[in-house]
């Protein structure tokens, strides 16, 4: 069985990007598990959701302590909360950013930055990261394909919105195909 | 077809399936998105029944009683508070016989405040009368809701149901999930069938009150239909299995308990959990296994103990609390009266209240408290803050 954590703050799609994460996954040909970190969501506040990949049914119900894998969709995150708590050696982590990551990464743990943020804007004309993160996401943890992803994409937004938002996750999976 | 749902609208796929006539449910948390999605499907015409929009949970159900006694099939869901504020009626529908299923999904009591899950909710509600079972899993709790509303109105039983899952772990995770087809649904649950209704042509009374020469009787009928439901809910659990592939024909389910020394017992989504943990230790040599309930009333005693035997330690995981009781929650002292063996050590470990997460680990450490005889305890309190 493999892990997801996603560090994100209220308001910006953490809960629906783990739900299209295990969608796909599930399209992909894996049994897929995913569920919010069951707090009192505000607009702007931490919070988290999770996601489970595994070949067999997932019977486990607990949270999600030491990931394989961590999305951090906004980088001021990385000062209030830790999102690097538990992560596995040879885990990935995913941040969106600016800027270089400074803040020092445990042993064993691959961390890609980019700028999702960038992207969004260009794509959705918004800074609306989570589709954008999903491409990047299945372009470095290969747990997802992109077809099954654009497929679940546009099985949630439609029209242009579900264009835009598939185009947007093909450019993040192109940048960062072979990045880890 | 498998597809990734939410619980809630898994179970509000069900509910739509099962052609309700009438729906009354008050929004609380986290029964939320079954009646959010209940709600848009009657006003796209997707459900045909009506859904009828009140301003408490107590109205909301007072409502389904009445439209119940007029002979429709109703359907209502809450949590926590909301099935707190329903308890006078929730005692009417049971004591009238109305057929009402009822999604609980699971959460904590206040005070103090909590919106998370436990399964202090529907076992508060214990004597309540009404039928109670509980899903491990989305798919189970999508297919117990097809099965309550077979049994419930089945003459031999007539009475209302709570299908339990737990709120959040169940309520708000996507899984795969396979939505019975409608067909199929209509060959299993055929049209209800109302023993009895209030006609204008035809006039009775229900709920009247009865006078000490008759209250008595009422409730032993009662009683005597609780007890007929164990076999109702058998045969419609062998039913289900045969037109759907899935077999829910015991009020009971083992895992990994041929051989074993140690039982663990519980209700819901935990189970998944726990058997995690058990094909760990396992591995690791401990003979252990669990004893699902599926039904906790009508408690099934006799099928627990015959799947016990042999077992000298068992460890319930209660997500609920009973203040002052010896063993501190409810299905301890329902479990430690089925086995009814003073060789054999019954132990309470209270866990998981208001959403405190139970890990793998949390098993780990119950079975080796049970193996050395430490129990009727909390477990994982925070001693720094007491």
């Amino acid at each position: 069985m493999r892990e997801l954590r996603i560090h994100g703050r209220g308001g910006q799609g953490s809960v629906t990007a783990a739900e299209l994460i295990a969608i796909a996954a599930f399209k992909s040909g894996v049994q897929a598990q995913a569920f919010p970190a069951f707090g009192v969501e505000r607009r702007g506040a931490p919070v988290q959701a999770f996601v489970r990949f595994s070949d067999k049914k997932i019977r486990l119900r607990s949270q999600i302590y030491q990931p394989n894998y961590v999305i951090v969709q906004d980088s001021t995150l990385i000062a209030d909360v830790n999102v690097f708590a538990g992560i596995q050696e040879g885990g990935i982590v995913l941040v969106n950013t600016e800027r270089e990551i400074k803040q020092s990464v445990p042993e064993g743990v691959k961390v890609v930055a980019f700028d999702a943020t960038k992207i969004a804007l260009e794509e959705l004309g918004l800074p609306i990261t989570n589709t954008t993160l999903l491409g990047a996401f299945a372009a470095v943890s290969g747990e997802i394909t992109l077809d099954a992803l654009s497929e679940a994409l546009s099985e949630r937004f439609t029209g242009t919105l579900a264009e835009k938002n598939i185009k947007a996750a093909t450019i993040a999976y192109n940048m960062l195909k072979g990045e880890a | 077809m498998l597809q990734i749902l939410e619980g809630s609208v898994a179970v509000a796929e069900a509910v739509k399936r099962c052609k309700p006539d009438v729906i009354s449910a008050y929004p609380i948390t986290p029964q939320t998105h079954i009646v959010e999605r209940l709600a848009e499907m009657a006003a796209d015409g997707e459900v045909e029944g009506e859904y009828i929009c009140v301003e408490s949970e107590f109205s909301a159900l007072s409502a389904c009683l009445g439209a119940s006694a007029a002979g429709s099939r109703v359907y209502s869901a809450t949590s926590a508070q909301g099935l707190i504020l329903m308890a006078e009626v929730c005692f009417n529908v049971s004591g009238m016989r109305q057929p009402i299923v009822m999604t609980i999904a699971n959460r904590a009591l206040g005070a103090p405040l909590s919106i998370w899950n436990d399964q202090q909710d529907s076992l508060a509600l214990r004597d309540s009368g009404w039928i109670q079972i509980y899903a491990e899993d989305v798919q189970e709790a999508t297919d117990l809701h097809f099965i309550a509303y077979k049994v419930c109105e089945d003459h031999r039983v007539l009475l209302p149901a709570f299908v339990c899952f737990d709120g959040f772990i169940l309520s708000h995770t996507y899984e795969p999930v396979d939505i019975p087809d409608q067909a199929l649904v209509d060959k299993y649950l055929p049209a209800f069938k109302p023993y009895n209704m209030l006609d204008a042509k035809n006039p009775l009374s229900m709920g009247m009150y009865a006078t000490p020469d008759y209250y008595h009787e009422f409730r032993y009928e009662h009683e005597m239909a609780m007890r007929r439901s164990a076999d109702v809910l058998r045969e419609a659990g062998a039913e289900f299995g045969k037109i759907f592939g899935r077999d829910y024909s015991k009020l009971v389910e083992g895992y990994r308990l041929e051989d074993a020394e140690i039982a663990l017992i519980a209700l819901g989504s935990v189970c998944g959990t726990i058997k995690d943990a058990i094909d760990e230790m396992r591995e690791a040599g401990i003979k252990v296994g669990l004893l699902k309930l599926r039904a906790f009333r009508p408690f099934p005693a006799d099928e627990l103990k015959q799947a016990l035997q042999g077992i000298k330690k068992i460890a319930i995981v209660e997500k609920n609390l009973s203040p002052g009781s010896r063993m501190l929650g409810a299905v301890g002292l329902e479990v430690k009266d089925a086995i009814n063996d003073s060789s054999v050590s019954v132990l309470s470990y209270v866990t998981g209240l208001g959403g405190r997460d139970i890990r793998k680990q949390s098993i780990h450490d119950i079975v080796d408290a049970c193996r050395e005889g430490k129990g009727d305890m909390f477990y994982g309190l925070r001693e720094e803050i007491l």
